[in-house]
């Protein structure tokens, strides 16, 4: 079932029937971030006399309050002016009727040919290079992946390429050890490329199928450091040249617009192919993920929702947005469901 | 780059104003507008931006402003102030405990850069005060944090007191203190757990450890990067334990850093310290006079100026001046120049202080590292003394000479040496005191008149030295 007629379904009163487990982790990770982005939409309406200037800017303020982004939130309210007055929507109900099919519009735009599932390796190992900034929760996501793929019987390495980091190696070995995986490390301060082949090494060597590569964090305008993780990727692919499989980028959900930055500046250094969006579950915005998706066209594909071992989850855009604008199409529901 | 676009979009909103003699209210809305979408793009929390704007709106359109000669000089000015309003007055140095110990403890989000911050104060602490701190790791939750912690503690040099994991925090704390006392440290830093705010059990556990261990200081440390959402997160965390101040980190990204302007305006609470890097010496004390001026587009001018007097040896200054005016700035000086920017932080750091520098086309673009500097320096040393003296002779021939001597490409060589002219006519331009040509280098940046001060004071300086050299080789001559 497509979104557009889910919402559709949602306006008309229909029930949904398709409610699964993961729509209801959904629900309650995006409870705060929901709330936030409708509640500020309803007041907005709530106040709404006539489609005046005033009008457009407070609905582009509500935008970057959810963190859309600046130049996102202006195309939306500049498309949506002409809409409006196309459609001459006069009242509360129609503007936001013409609000929410406009932005399900432009969503759909830009991730028409997405893919969102990880890409593995047909024959042989598969690697998966993790990158990002400080603090963001790579070594959380790759333990908890390491899991998800241990369970499913998959053969399991970890690398701990954060040699930087005070701990790093440690906190990774702790998670190798709740996921009863192994993992490959070196000396602290030591070259990280050379414990990546070594891992990459012992993979070849024992057949076995994944190898998750955590990297340290690093911010994306230190040219040294953004040099090395360029070398990382270069040791993998000449080692297994298809490899890396995949590159996510790990993006804090709570980081306003620089996300778009980090994003840019580590897609030029090391082609990322996909990003993890992790707390997810804090009061974190859905907004970036709208500008992530209209600048960069990199698929979001993992999300954070958590900090149990189980707390990661594959992206899935509908559900996603759905879930943003349940609030919004569904006012007495969501009351309902509190 | 923090700040850098919001310095831009203030600067072309400035811009359109400065070019009138008067501005009409038409004229003064449409600069309202850019400045308030510049703070919102730069993440300052919407609500912020709104009293700002309407403050800073409501005394432009006073009389003083539209009838006033200069009116984009009063809308600098008043935003300017404003600014310097929401961010605080003064630096607030760490509160102290009239009695040891001082205890300090670290809260906030995960990642935000609590262990780092805390590793970094005690760094600071002991290298400014001879402190002998003591860390409790408080953090039994994460994986491996107090591995960090102990880490970061041996970096220090300082004890950390820990019991595991599997002990309950508040137990943790109370058994640290005694210790502390027992040893008599005079500063304890308490590394509590990263937390949401919205997770009423942890922070019920924050609210006991205060009561437990009754902290001179509450820091909230909040990742610079922080969107909309920043807001949220100091305001949750200081009304459930009143925190004392916040700790901006990651700083050194290229984040605009907006959470600064709003944290501060939301809370009430001041900025101490800001991580500007990951080493342990790299914590300032936040300036929030400096940081509205750098906002503005003046540039961290005072730290540059600060900067360059205490680095800058003054007697090299002199004679690079003396040889600027007979226009012999040859490659010797370029050498020179390339180790007094080397002294002073780095051609980045350099160029982010400078008012407008981030106008220049490309300017993010320069990556002029200690390595790029060497790769300069040595081919400079493959030149013979009379090329280096005059640059006139360097043809083809002699160039793949010195690319092959100092082992770097030929391109590379005759960058370097564009770079040099490029650089020689500057100095010249600047020894007689025109900056018209500095104008386009800088951008729009340079033409304000806060620029121009700026640049005045620093063409100023420059001419009273020369002066008294002047005077010194008269006197030599006698």
């Amino acid at each position: 079932m497509g979104l557009f007629n889910k919402i559709k379904q949602a306006f008309s009163g229909q029930k949904n029937e398709t409610e699964t487990k993961t729509e209801e982790k959904y629900d309650k990770g995006l409870a705060k971030s929901r709330q936030t982005f409708g509640q500020r939409l309803n007041a907005l309406f709530a106040n709404f006399r006539s489609v005046d200037e005033e009008f457009f800017d407070n609905l582009e303020e509500a935008l970057i309050g959810a963190d859309v982004g600046y130049e996102m939130a202006v195309k939306i309210s500049d498309e949506l002016r002409d809409e409006v007055k196309l459609r001459n929507a006069k009242s509360q109900q129609e503007v936001t009727q013409t609000i929410i099919e406009k932005l399900v519009d432009i969503y759909e735009a830009e991730g028409a040919d997405e893919k969102n599932s990880l890409n593995f390796a047909e024959k042989g190992p598969t690697v998966i290079l993790f990158v990002g900034v400080n603090g963001v929760g790579k070594t959380t996501t790759v333990g908890k992946l390491a899991h998800q793929y241990q369970q499913e019987g998959k053969k399991v390495v970890l690398a701990a390429a954060d040699t930087f980091r005070a701990g790093a190696i440690e906190q990774l070995e702790v998670w190798g050890k709740r996921a009863d995986v192994p993992v490959v490390t070196g000396k602290a301060k030591s070259d990280p490329a050379a414990v990546v082949y070594d891992a990459v090494q012992k993979v070849k060597q024992e057949q076995d199928d994944v190898l998750l590569v955590d990297t340290a964090g690093r911010l994306q305008n230190k040219v040294n450091l953004m040099n090395e993780l360029e070398k990382i990727k270069r040791v993998i692919h000449r080692e297994i040249p298809e490899a890396p499989h995949e590159v996510l980028l790990v993006l804090d959900a709570t980081t306003g617009q620089n996300a778009l930055i980090q994003a840019k500046q580590f897609k030029e250094t090391t082609d990322v192919t996909g990003i993890v969006l992790t707390k997810l579950d804090g009061t974190a915005k859905g907004g970036i993920v709208l500008a992530i998706r209209s600048e960069l066209k990199v698929p979001v594909k993992l999300v954070g929702l958590g900090e149990q071992i189980d707390d990661l989850q594959a992206f899935d855009p509908n559900e996603f947005v759905y879930g943003l604008f349940k609030d919004l199409v569904q006012p007495d529901a969501a009351k309902t469901d509190d | 780059m923090a700040f850098e676009g919001l310095t831009e979009r203030l600067q072309n909103a400035m811009g359109k104003l400065r070019r009138k003699g008067k501005i009409t209210e038409k004229d003064l809305r449409e600069a309202m507008r850019e400045i308030r979408l510049a703070l919102l793009e730069a993440d300052v929390n919407f609500g912020v931006v709104k009293d700002f704007v309407k403050t800073v709106r409501e005394r432009a359109l006073g009389a003083e402003v539209l009838d006033s000669l200069t009116p984009a000089q009063q809308i600098v000015k008043i935003v300017d102030e404003e600014l310097t309003k929401v961010m605080g007055k003064e630096a607030v140095p760490l509160n102290k405990a009239p009695h040891i110990p001082t205890i300090i403890m670290m809260v906030g989000l995960q990642g935000a850069g609590k262990t780092t911050t805390a590793g970094k104060l005690a760094y600071r602490l002991k290298k400014q005060a001879k402190a002998r701190p003591l860390f409790i790791a408080a953090d039994v939750y994460r994986p491996a944090a107090i591995e960090q912690l102990q880490t970061v503690a041996q970096q220090v040099d300082a004890p950390v007191f820990q019991l595991g994991t599997d002990v309950d925090p508040r137990e943790i704390v109370k058994q640290g203190l005694a210790q502390a006392a027992e040893k008599k440290n005079d500063y304890v830093i308490i590394d509590t757990a990263g937390r949401l705010q919205i997770d009423e059990k942890l922070m019920q556990e924050l609210a006991d450890l205060k009561a437990i261990a009754q902290p001179n200081e509450i820091l909230l440390t909040v990742d610079a990067m922080t969107g909309q959402n920043a807001v949220n997160v100091a305001e949750s965390f200081n009304q459930q334990l009143d925190i004392t101040g916040v700790v901006l980190t990651k700083l050194d990204g290229d984040t605009r850093g907006g959470a600064a302007l709003s944290i501060r305006a939301v809370t009430g609470k001041p900025i101490k310290f800001t991580g500007q890097g990951e080493k342990l010496s790299e914590l300032d004390v936040f300036h929030p006079d400096r940081m509205a001026d750098r906002i503005l587009g003046m540039g961290d001018m005072l730290t540059l100026i600060e900067k360059a007097q205490t680095d800058y040896d003054e007697k090299k200054a002199a004679d690079l001046a003396e040889k600027v005016q007979e226009n012999t700035f040859d490659f010797n000086d370029f050498i020179d120049q390339l180790d007094q920017v080397q002294k002073m932080g780095g051609v980045k750091d350099i160029m982010k202080m400078m008012p407008g520098m981030n106008k220049i086309p490309g300017a993010d673009q320069i990556q002029m590292g200690p390595e790029q500097i060497g790769h300069m320096k040595a081919v400079v040393y493959s030149m013979t003394p009379a090329e280096r003296v005059k640059p006139g002779l360097l043809n083809p021939s002699r160039r793949r000479r010195i690319a092959a001597g100092a082992g770097r490409p030929i391109q590379e060589v005759n960058r370097m040496i564009k770079q040099f002219n490029q650089s020689r006519k500057m100095m010249n331009k600047m020894s007689k005191g025109n900056f018209s040509g500095m104008d386009q280098l800088f951008g729009q940046g340079m033409s304000g008149k806060l620029g121009k001060m700026a640049m005045g004071s620093m063409a100023r300086k420059q001419k009273k030295r020369k002066r008294k050299r002047l005077k010194k080789a008269r006197r030599r001559r006698k």
